[in-house]
């Protein structure tokens, strides 16, 4: 029995390790996805009042703050029990579509696109964003753009880009003025346009990976995702729909308050996240997927023009639901595309100047639950406090840990695929490590590893002893 | 009957000053700066936090600048090499001696430590932090207390007795294990004294005493209307 470790995965946000183990012959008997950190949120915000809730989980991720900042500040709405004034619903829902962008922006241009513009194979020493700005320079242009833009956005509405504080317990702190929507919409058909090209050229490229598209990660779960009254795809609001693995609904317009009706948490021996499945079908039956393609496949239509025919040819091409980890490059550029098209609406709307932004209160109700759509999938904060308000419980689900055990299992689907063990490849457990990218994992916070971090991947025989190794310069 | 001016030098300058002022004032009053936490203009000076240690000609111990009365021909020296490595010291221990984290304090940014530190050149600690396991009491409909954020300056305290005269606050325990007390060691939202006035609050220099619902970086300290409210207790009408 030999082994193969990936430690750490590289070009995700946050750290991992891949295991996969090897039989007498050289192929693979089985992989292990370890997330490596432990954070312990829940447990040391207990004490603490409920209304720096927001500010201290936000933290957890430098990637996507504005999505804990949300979910936080919905818990603590429901812990005030206020209706917070319709301006800063409009103004978080804003902020919300812009860190869609970023986040998506940053996943494909950024992290992705070394694999997707490079190729799996090529040389891993210029494999990451620098290779990209060389051989591809206007791809990066548009994607640093693009960030920049919803970053901006972020940094209009809230005066800082990262971490900001303007999302709080009752609404936002601040209105936005009419210069900043100005300057904003002026950006905008820059955005879209970047959006439109990126669609296009992956749209035709799909076509050189039609192996990753059969092969990542391709085996049916369910979907998961948040979806208005009408069935349009929703980011802030909405109700969480489960979609079985053949497309039919299972269980829709479950509100936040319900969500451990139906969704119970498993324990792993070997990682410190926790696996979320389906309560009904009990663990691991219920594994299912969240995140961009859990949403393209549990929504029935986006609900904006440009995006929902991108939606239909989206399905046309792939099914509905279309089931590999692949695709979740393609349904972030048609999130993005949506987002653009929300900014768009969001801004047009005059009520999103209204000063009334913040309601009051103290506390009314002794638990609260929030639940958004983070960039990476469905995100609930549920906590409990006392009289005084101070935290008593608290449990997060990010959107990762829902997608724990089917990445983990795509890692599986991978490795079988491509891993001959007598003679280790680094393109080969390149792709295992893509897989992992596909589903955009933030697995801990923000420290994001880049495709210069030192790795090493060694390959161990059952005595201990190395029999191959590959390391960065 | 008009009290006595003395000479003294404050870094090589003459300084006019006045009998009975501490070395302090009379280096406010000159516009003269000397680092300081635990001082709050109508406060009785303490000499809590010892950031104003300053230098004396004539012997080699240091003087807190707050409570150390003036004589005639003192020379001070307030900025000195040993000076700002005691004063550095001071500083952080006094961060690792609870779990200050600004990022998600209600003070960040406003803060007075958090800004002498950023100051004196401060991102980092030589020591190893102390993590101690604080409480929060937010018993208090209005306000609340965070241990963790407390450096023990004693503002508070001062202020409820000397401008407020409730005498809400005291400290209970020694050494590390010094603790600001309300009422006998009461919860503050169960103290009888307590006028919820809200003065400690604004004296408090970090966020350890803050108004309650305020999110990261919101709370704002008038200390200058504890100032002002000093000002006007001196004026005869």
């Amino acid at each position: 029995m030999k082994r193969i470790t990936i430690d750490p995965v590289t070009r995700i946000e946050g750290h991992a390790k891949i295991i996969i183990q090897l039989d007498d012959s050289g192929r693979v008997a089985g992989t292990e996805f370890h997330v490596t950190q432990v954070r312990g949120f829940e447990k040391f915000t207990e004490g603490r009042p409920f209304y720096e809730m927001p500010g201290i989980t936000s933290r957890i991720c430098g990637i996507c703050p504005i999505s804990h900042l949300l979910a936080s500040s919905k818990a603590c709405d429901a812990i005030m029990a206020v209706r917070i004034p319709p301006a800063a619903k409009k103004l978080r829902e804003l902020a919300h579509c812009a860190q869609m962008v970023q986040s998506h922006a940053l996943s494909f241009f950024y992290l992705s696109a070394p694999d997707l513009l490079l190729g799996m194979d090529s040389e891993m020493a210029s494999r990451n964003v620098l290779g990209v700005i060389a051989a591809h320079p206007e791809m990066a242009r548009d994607g640093i753009e693009l960030r920049k833009f919803g970053l901006q956005i972020i940094e209009g509405l809230a005066q800082e880009r990262i971490h900001p504080s303007w999302i709080v317990p009752g609404g936002v702190a601040s209105p936005l003025s009419g210069a900043v929507r100005d300057r904003i919409l002026c950006d905008l058909p820059s955005a879209k346009a970047i959006a439109d090209r990126t669609l296009s050229f992956f749209k035709k490229a799909l076509d050189n990976y039609k192996d990753e598209i059969e092969c990542f990660g391709s085996a049916p779960t369910m979907h998961a995702g948040l979806v208005d009254r009408k069935g349009n795809l929703q980011f802030y609001d909405g109700e969480l729909r489960f979609r079985s693995r053949s497309g039919e609904i299972v269980e829709d317009a479950i509100a936040a308050e319900q969500y451990a009706d139906w969704i119970a948490e498993a324990s792993l021996r070997d990682s410190y996240l926790k696996a979320p499945y389906f309560k009904p079908q009990g663990f691991p039956e219920g594994t299912y997927r969240v995140g961009p393609l859990a949403r393209m496949n549990v929504a029935d239509q986006c609900g904006t023009p440009l995006a929902d025919a991108e939606f239909v040819e989206f399905h046309q091409r792939f099914g509905s639901p279309a089931h590999s980890a692949f695709l979740y490059h393609y349904a972030r550029l048609i999130e993005i595309v949506h987002a653009l098209e929300k900014i768009e609406l969001l801004l047009a709307d005059p009520q999103i100047l209204e000063k009334q932004v913040r309601a009051t209160g103290g506390v009314n109700s002794l638990e609260g639950v929030g639940m958004i759509e983070a960039p990476r999938g469905t995100l609930i904060h549920h906590y409990k406090v006392n009289e005084e308000g101070g935290i008593t419980w608290a449990n997060l689900i990010v959107a990762t840990g829902h997608n724990n055990l089917a990445i983990g299992r795509s890692v599986q689907q991978v490795s079988e695929r491509y891993i001959d063990g007598n003679k280790l490849q680094e393109g080969m457990l390149n792709r295992v490590s893509a897989v992992v990218r596909a589903y955009d994992p933030c697995l801990s916070c923000s420290t994001h590893a880049l495709g210069e971090i030192a790795m090493r991947i060694q390959l161990v025989d059952a005595n201990g002893q190395l029999q191959d190794e590959i390391a960065t310069p | 009957m008009p009290k006595k001016k003395l000479s003294i030098r404050i870094d090589g300058e003459l300084i006019n000053a006045v009998e009975g002022q501490t070395i302090l004032q009379a280096a406010k009053a000159n516009g003269k700066y000397i680092p300081t936490l635990c001082d709050l203009e109508g406060l009785t000076p303490v000499g809590a936090c010892r950031l104003c240690i300053v230098e004396v000609s004539g012997t080699d111990r240091l003087f807190q600048a707050c409570t150390t009365p003036i004589q005639d021909g003192m020379s001070v020296i307030t900025t000195s090499a040993r000076l700002t490595h005691d004063r550095r010291i001071s500083l952080e221990l006094l961060f690792v001696e609870r779990n200050h984290v600004c990022a998600v304090c209600v003070s960040n940014g406003r803060c007075e430590l958090q800004s002498l530190a950023s100051a004196m050149g401060i991102s980092t600690v030589r020591f190893a932090y102390n993590y101690p396991k604080l409480g929060v009491d937010l018993s208090h409909p209005r306000f609340v207390l965070d241990h963790n954020r407390c450096i023990l300056c004693t503002r508070c305290v001062r202020v409820c007795a000397d401008l407020e005269g409730a005498h809400v606050w005291e400290l209970t325990s020694r050494g590390i294990h010094s603790r600001i007390v309300s009422d006998l060691n009461q919860r503050w939202g169960d103290s009888r004294s307590c006028t919820n006035c809200g003065k400690c609050v604004q004296a408090c220099p970090t966020g350890a005493l803050a108004e309650k619902g305020y999110a990261v970086e919101e709370m704002v300290k008038r200390t200058d209307n504890i100032s002002s409210l000093v000002e006007r207790r001196e004026v005869q009408v």
